[in-house]
């Protein structure tokens, strides 16, 4: 049963890997690191999300986003969980730990960061509402003090240690978009003087040589996301 | 490793930390339970091992703690030896994963509104929760449990289903499942709660409807400030 497995999955390894993501989008930048860091070879497919392809809306149904990874005939949705998919299908080197308390470690961070950012970070940079601002930045800056902690505690160059790993994945839009909005949004949350830790792993990670063969540049994120200004702001004020 | 004392704080109303002990005995690892007795004056403990979230369940093994239900389950599955809880197949692991969190990003929010609001907004999440539930059910695809012929992952993370439903249903006067509507999904819950390991740490069901009848009022508190705009 185990040769027969381990047949499977050589045979699996050689199929097409294609990956279907979109322009500007720190999820689908997340899943190119993960190949990337694997050396796994893919095809990119760049949606325009305003239309989405027949392709996208058959292989994730249920979310109807991007990235989502075809490999051979199966489908993967959900970045974090196309990752640790990517470090299973293929081998090393590992892009989690192996111990399993570190690798619940980092899984709980790469958790931590989608379920705290996206809302309090987004909120504290387009919410025009003063109130609502307020109540989201004090939250924001705690989930950064968190994360800038954890970086201390390593001691080391990334989460992940002497190289890129999941969590540094995960906190790839604190590295790179974040700088981006604060430009076009004219508000600096991710102060050196508050956080010397993580500016210092940002500079690390978007100089990373694997990293940067994904990354998009910050002049074309500024020029995109500058036209979606009225949207963000209106997405804010509609949440409370 | 496997030989250092394993402790889970708990508490009893909780279908997360129900699905820690779960994940422990199914593998098969003998742990000691300390329950949380009030989760409005949380213990000592609690706070200094989840500092973040400071939530159960929380699982203490030797000097290490690890939080977050799901998590749990996968450092048990491989932190120590026994029945697997996830499959062994990539693609299988990658499903499970994304059904379990489709539960949990997607599912426990409107779950909860379709409870506790009214009129044409509990309507509305009434509709969103079964949707999801619908396509939670696909992924049983005529087997006995979402994982096969025995437990798995995925039916560990949506035990909430299997049992807590019907008492929260009974609570608020909200019929969002039926056995007509939801055929496999039923029948999944009962194989789910009768089976005999899963039966040793699941909370007596008449203790629950009176727990949460107690609570309603707060329940329905909560809502005022989840429903989004």
């Amino acid at each position: 049963a185990v040769t027969h497995h381990h047949r499977k999955q050589k045979a699996r390894m050689g199929e097409t890997v294609k990956l279907i993501g979109a322009f500007g989008s720190g999820f689908s930048h997340r899943v190119e690191v993960a190949l990337r860091l694997k050396g796994v070879s893919y095809e990119l497919i760049l949606e325009d999300l305003s239309n989405k392809s027949e392709l996208l809306l058959k292989h994730n149904p249920v979310h109807k986003l991007v990235p989502v990874l075809l490999h051979g005939d199966r489908s993967v949705a959900e970045s974090l969980v196309i990752i640790e998919y990517i470090n299973e299908a293929f081998n090393e080197p590992g892009i989690l730990p192996t111990d399993p308390y570190e690798r619940a470690e980092a899984r709980f961070w790469a958790q931590f960061i989608d379920q705290k950012f996206p809302r309090f970070f987004w909120m504290s940079l387009w919410s025009l509402d003063e109130e609502a601002r307020r109540s989201v930045l004090t939250e924001a800056k705690q989930n950064l003090s968190l994360l800038e902690a954890q970086l201390k505690a390593k001691g080391k160059r990334f989460f992940g240690g002497d190289s890129v790993g999941l969590v540094d994945i995960a906190a790839s839009a604190l590295a790179h978009w974040s700088g981006v909005f604060e430009q076009i949004c004219e508000v600096t949350l991710l102060t050196q003087e508050e956080y010397p830790e993580l500016c210092k792993w940002a500079n690390r990670y978007v100089n990373d040589d694997t990293v940067k063969q994904c990354l998009p540049s910050r002049d074309e994120l500024v020029a995109m996301f500058t036209a979606c200004k009225e949207m963000f702001r209106a997405m804010a004020a509609s949440h409370k | 490793m496997s030989e250092t004392a394993v402790k889970l704080i708990g508490f009893f109303d909780s279908p997360f930390a129900h699905r820690a002990e779960v994940a422990l005995r199914l593998k098969g690892v003998p742990y000691e339970l300390v329950l949380e007795k009030d989760l409005g004056n949380k213990s000592e403990l609690l706070l200094k091992h989840n500092p973040i979230h400071k939530k159960v369940p929380v699982l203490l093994h030797g000097d290490k703690a690890i939080c977050e239900s799901l998590l749990i389950v996968e450092y048990v599955d491989e932190a120590f030896d026994g029945p697997p809880l996830l499959p062994a197949d990539p693609f299988d692991r990658a499903d499970a994963r994304f059904w379990a969190r489709f539960l949990d990003d997607k599912c426990s929010t409107p779950f909860w509104l379709a409870l506790w609001t009214e009129g044409e907004a509990q309507k509305g999440f009434a509709k969103e929760i079964q949707e999801s539930l619908k396509l939670l059910e696909a992924q049983l695809k005529g087997k006995r449990f979402f994982g096969g012929d025995d437990l798995g992952f995925l039916d560990i993370a949506a035990c909430g289903f299997a049992h807590w439903l019907s008492v929260f249903e009974e609570v608020a006067g909200v019929t969002l499942v039926t056995p007509q509507e939801f055929p496999d999904l039923c029948r999944w819950g009962k194989e789910y709660t009768s089976h005999e390991i899963v039966k040793q740490c699941l909370p007596d069901r008449a203790t629950l409807l009176a727990h949460f009848s107690a609570k309603k009022d707060y329940f329905v508190s909560t809502v005022k400030s989840m429903a989004p705009n």
